[in-house]
């Protein structure tokens, strides 16, 4: 039992409530405080981690509200280590960006980034499924606000449209939660939802597939993948810079985050029976974004539709239920967010030299003032369409090789992904930064505000790629620990089949 | 038969404390009011309502009992947890309405004692409704809790709307009761009986359970009190009768009647007709689906905040329906704790609305909200809250509520009834968001084609002077109940206690 989850947990929250009462514009100061020592204290934590284990650390287990069995229980084990560090680094940047800029109602907005980082730790934290459907819901507060009040466009709208959507995934998921909770819990026994006593009590074949079919709907509308991706085209469009690159970065990882942690070891016979389903879903998402960010005029919108593609690439590492393509989905879940967060904060500093475009159509020729600005946005570049030498070359080579060893057409059909993404990224880099000078364009180089929130996340980039196996012998022993329980499934399916052969 | 003979029946004035102080508190103010005098209408008749209503709270406190229940005049109220729960709630809402009707045009209209005399009337009915057990008393309760709304939600004489909705409501109100008192009397020609014990005991004892008499009756039962709870297809008085009465007689009605309501609903359903579970089972749920949907469905297009909150009420009805429905025990606490929540979150959002309408000449449609996010924080954060709370947002009381009564549900093997509610909440966020967003989004048109932006005078309070100062009770008001939203929902042990206690009535619920 440890307080330290709990203090990184409410540090930012607590900040961001005081800073709210404090008079001017002093509070600012508290909140970026918190959110940089959130930033230590994971750094800490990593250096700290006990690499070896499969199981959690740091863990505090405490009642909460016994009536619904639900407990305050947070740990940290390989799965979630690089979650909480990819969290704390890409808030920094963005409580920066914040901090330092013109804002109508800065603190409010404040207040909400800083309630939107303890919510999304919360969800990364929690081990126990009430608490983690807690923070996940509570993640969607802090964002209506930011893209309503913040947001350009059909703003409102478009914020509704997101909470509406993802709410529903997740009223689902709390539906289907509270049913596994009653149905896992012996006759007389006390209901409980933490997540070790559910994956022991373990629940009945026939009901765990209708389950995770309303967890999965929760996730694929969260990270989001093809069919439940209808909120992405409003959303990103109004949502303000600095908060759709936390949203892209970081939100969409709670996603697929959920399948490893919650899904494969509770439910591994539910999640065997959707196995097909989901990796049809993943490789059309792969292929659907693909060819979407390949027909967008808008920067930020072939940003975004990359996302889904990258995010099938993750869901299709899971779901091959192999030990490599679930490191490499870990690694890759790292790896994207690493990636969009610059991204998005350079195409902001590209809108900010276009006179607010962000169409390809007008943009052009922003190099020759901006080397810098370039230089950074082509290595971003090309972590995204994953160079050999990236780590995100890494994370999709393992997810690929992952995929081969047992679904190996899915697999050639999603590397198509691969050479796509190549074909899109270079195409937005070319058309922004060389070619003729756009229409709009006024080009001068990063200021100094640009320059620290963009140049060492960029640098994280580049270290990555470097030495990814920093992250991969860190994640390795939980991640097999999580899908093991799906591939004894799927191997005593296969026995059983050959038993029923002639 | 000599006068000797008759036995006066043993009261336990103990027990029934609470409704006598209400009772005689009914009296006095009426009294009171009868003296002249500005000090009289503006301090002393609201102080000694107060002080009626916190004395019959502190005397809950005092008999509060667990499991054991006290059977007062020859068993025609029954005082147990769960009637002495629905009174404080009952209580804590009059409490409310006091508050939010201190400097309000209804009470200097139809005259402070008579206003606040009605209001202890109604709670006493409630209180009555609450403690009843036999077929009789349950009858009286719901009269006495009614009559007096439907003159109170006519206090304003000089708006046509709120003379309407008394109308209104008495003309629909005594077709709900005519309707109860039909069913009643066919219960009570089948079973032979009037007690609801009796009643249960008679059941698949003498009376066989597929009795048609007795069906028709539980039926038309069941459409009486669904009148009074405004569960939809009884509901079309709500919109009406919210929108047009005085909006702290709203508040009051929105809570408290429906606490009354549900309690005896539970009480009848899951007490005396237990038995027959299988029969009305599937009519309620039935009810309690299309309550979430039509009253869902029916708040999305609606300007009027009032309105909007009436139709949120029907669908709020369907979501508490279900912790009947299932009939056990962990029912019967969700539904007393959702109870409390509904009355946290939606005074919240009422004593928002009072104050806008007051001064703003908007009245109570949705753009007097807006930019209140920048004007005035303390009064859009409670607003906030509560919307957020009902929509069923953690970390608010709203998020446990509904866990609790999906829990329910689940564990009564009804799990598609968890399931719409969970479909109706997703249908709540295109209103409850809208509220948020006029507040806090900046300046934009709401498109509600079917309804023109209206404007009204403010519907001022004492004088023009007056309203600025009419305001800090109100906001006491908002604030605290949004605070206690949120504070339920993060620490919401006390209430858990409270409503195990009330899970200890209706000894025959496993």
């Amino acid at each position: 039992m440890t307080i330290h989850l709990s203090i990184i947990l409410f540090m930012p929250l607590a900040a961001g409530v005081i800073g709210a009462f404090l008079p001017g514009r002093s509070g600012r100061w508290l909140v970026l405080a918190a959110t940089v020592g959130v930033l230590a204290y994971v750094i800490v934590m990593l250096a700290d981690f006990d690499r070896g284990r499969a199981g959690l650390q740091y863990v505090t287990n405490d009642r909460w509200i016994p009536e619904l069995g639900i407990r305050y229980q947070l740990g940290v084990d390989g799965l979630n280590l690089f979650m909480l560090a990819l969290t704390a680094i890409s808030w920094v940047p963005c409580t920066l960006w914040a901090c330092f800029r013109e804002l109508d109602r800065q603190r409010l907005f404040l207040f909400n980034l800083a309630l939107a980082e303890t919510a999304v730790m919360g969800a990364f934290m929690a081990q126990d499924l009430a608490l983690f459907i807690v923070f996940f819901d509570l993640m969607l507060v802090p964002f209506y606000f930011l893209i309503g009040g913040w947001g350009t466009g059909e703003r409102v709208r478009a914020t509704t449209k997101f909470v509406i959507y993802t709410l529903s995934g997740s009223l689902l998921m709390l539906a289907g939660a509270v049913a596994l909770g009653v149905l896992a819990t012996p006759d007389g026994g006390q209901i409980s939802f933490s997540l070790a006593v559910l994956q022991e009590r373990g629940v009945p074949d026939g009901t765990q597939n209708w389950i995770v079919l309303l967890f999965a709907v929760a996730f694929f509308v969260k990270a989001p993948l093809f069919p439940l991706h209808g909120w992405i085209p409003e959303t990103y469009r109004s949502t303000p810079i600095p908060v759709l690159a936390l949203l892209s970065g970081v939100l969409s990882k709670v996603g697929v985050y959920g399948f490893l942690r919650i899904v494969l070891p509770v439910m591994p016979d539910g999640s065997l029976h959707w196995q097909e389903l989901f990796i049809v879903i993943a490789v059309f998402s792969i292929l659907y974004g693909s060819v979407l960010a390949f027909s967008q005029d808008n920067v930020r919108m072939v940003v975004a539709y990359s996302s889904i593609a990258q995010l099938g690439f993750i869901t299709l590492g899971i779901f091959a239920f192999e030990q490599k393509g679930a490191q490499g989905a870990v690694l890759q879940m790292l790896n994207h967010g690493l990636v969009v967060v610059p991204l998005f904060l350079i195409i902001g500093a590209i809108a900010a030299r276009a006179r607010g475009s962000e169409s390809v159509l007008e943009l052009g020729g922003m190099a020759f003032r901006a080397p810098v600005l370039a230089a950074l946005f082509l290595l971003a570049t090309f972590a995204t369409l994953a160079m050999p030498g990236s780590s995100n070359f890494v994370g999709e080579i393992l997810i690929l090789f992952g995929t081969f060893e047992d679904k190996l057409v899915y697999g050639l059909v999603a590397s198509v992904g691969v050479i796509l993404a190549a074909v899109y990224m270079i195409r937005v880099f070319q058309r922004t930064m060389h070619n003729r000078v756009g229409p709009a364009v006024e080009s001068h180089d990063l200021g100094g505000l640009d320059l620290a929130t963009i140049a060492p996340l960029v640098a994280l980039i580049v270290a990555l790629g470097v030495y990814p196996q920093f992250v991969v012998s860190r994640t390795d022993a939980a991640t097999t620990a999580k899908i093991q329980p799906a591939r004894q499934a799927a191997a005593a399916g296969q026995t059983a089949a050959r038993a029923e052969a002639p | 038969m000599s006068l000797a003979d008759v036995t006066a029946p043993v009261i336990d004035y103990k027990a029934i404390s609470p409704l006598l102080a209400t009772l005689g508190g009914s009296i006095v103010v009426l009294m009171v009011g009868l003296f002249r005098g500005p000090l009289v209408r503006r301090v002393l008749v609201p102080a000694l309502t107060a002080v009626s209503l916190l004395t019959a709270i502190g005397l809950v406190i005092w008999v509060w009992r667990r499991g054991d229940i006290a059977p007062v005049i020859r068993g025609s109220l029954e005082v147990d947890s769960l009637a002495l729960g629905i009174t404080v709630l009952c209580c804590v809402a009059g409490l409310v309405a006091v508050a939010l009707s201190w400097r309000d045009n209804a009470v200097r209209e139809a005259g402070a004692g008579e206003y606040h005399s009605l209001l202890l009337g109604s709670v006493s009915g409630m209180i009555v409704l609450a403690e009843a057990s036999n077929l009789v008393t349950l009858f009286v309760g719901i009269e006495l809790l009614s009559i007096p709304l439907y003159v109170l939600c006519a206090t304003e004489l000089r708006r046509r709307t709120s003379l309407e909705a008394g109308l209104k409501y008495l003309v629909i109100g005594s077709v709900g009761s005519a309707t109860l008192l039909y069913g009643l009397a066919l219960v009570y020609g089948a079973t032979g009986q009037t007690g609801f014990a009796q009643i249960s005991d008679a059941l698949g004892d003498t009376v066989p359970l597929g009795d048609p008499l007795l069906l028709t009756g539980v039926a038309l039962v069941a459409t009486g009190l669904a009148f009074k709870a405004s569960v939809a297809p009884f509901h079309q008085w709500t919109p009406d009768v919210y929108q047009g009465a005085p909006t702290p007689i709203t508040t009051f009605m929105a809570v408290a009647t429906k606490a009354a309501a549900f309690a005896i609903f539970l009480r009848i359903f899951d007490h005396a007709l237990g038995l027959l579970q299988l029969d009305w089972g599937p009519a309620l749920s039935a009810l309690a689906v299309i309550s979430i949907v039509i009253g869902n469905v029916g708040a999305i297009p609606q300007r009027s905040l009032k309105r909007m909150l009436a139709w949120s009420s029907v669908a709020q009805a369907g979501y508490l329906l279900t912790g009947v429905v299932v009939g056990t025990r962990l029912g019967l606490q969700a539904t007393a704790f959702y109870l409390a929540v509904y009355l946290i979150m939606n005074v919240a959002a009422f004593a928002v609305v009072v104050a806008r309408e007051r001064v703003s000449n908007r009245g109570d449609d949705i753009s007097a909200l807006e930019n209140l996010g920048q004007e005035q924080p303390w009064l859009a954060w409670p607003m906030t809250i509560a919307m957020l709370s009902l929509a069923g947002f953690p970390p608010t009381a709203g998020f446990i509520g509904k866990f609790y009564l999906i829990d329910a549900s689940v564990s009564g093997d009804y799990t598609w009834l968890g399931i719409a509610i969970v479909v109706g909440s997703v249908i709540s966020l295109a209103y409850y968001l809208r509220v948020i967003a006029a507040m806090w989004m900046g300046r934009y048109e709401i498109e509600l084609p079917t309804v023109p932006r209206r404007t009204v005078k403010p519907a001022s309070g004492w004088s023009p002077e007056a309203d600025a100062l009419a305001q800090p009770e109100v906001l006491v008001v908002a604030v605290v109940f949004a605070a206690l939203t949120l504070i339920v929902g993060i620490w919401p042990d006390p209430l858990f206690d409270a409503a195990r206690d009330v899970g200890t009535a209706l000894s025959n619920l496993s």
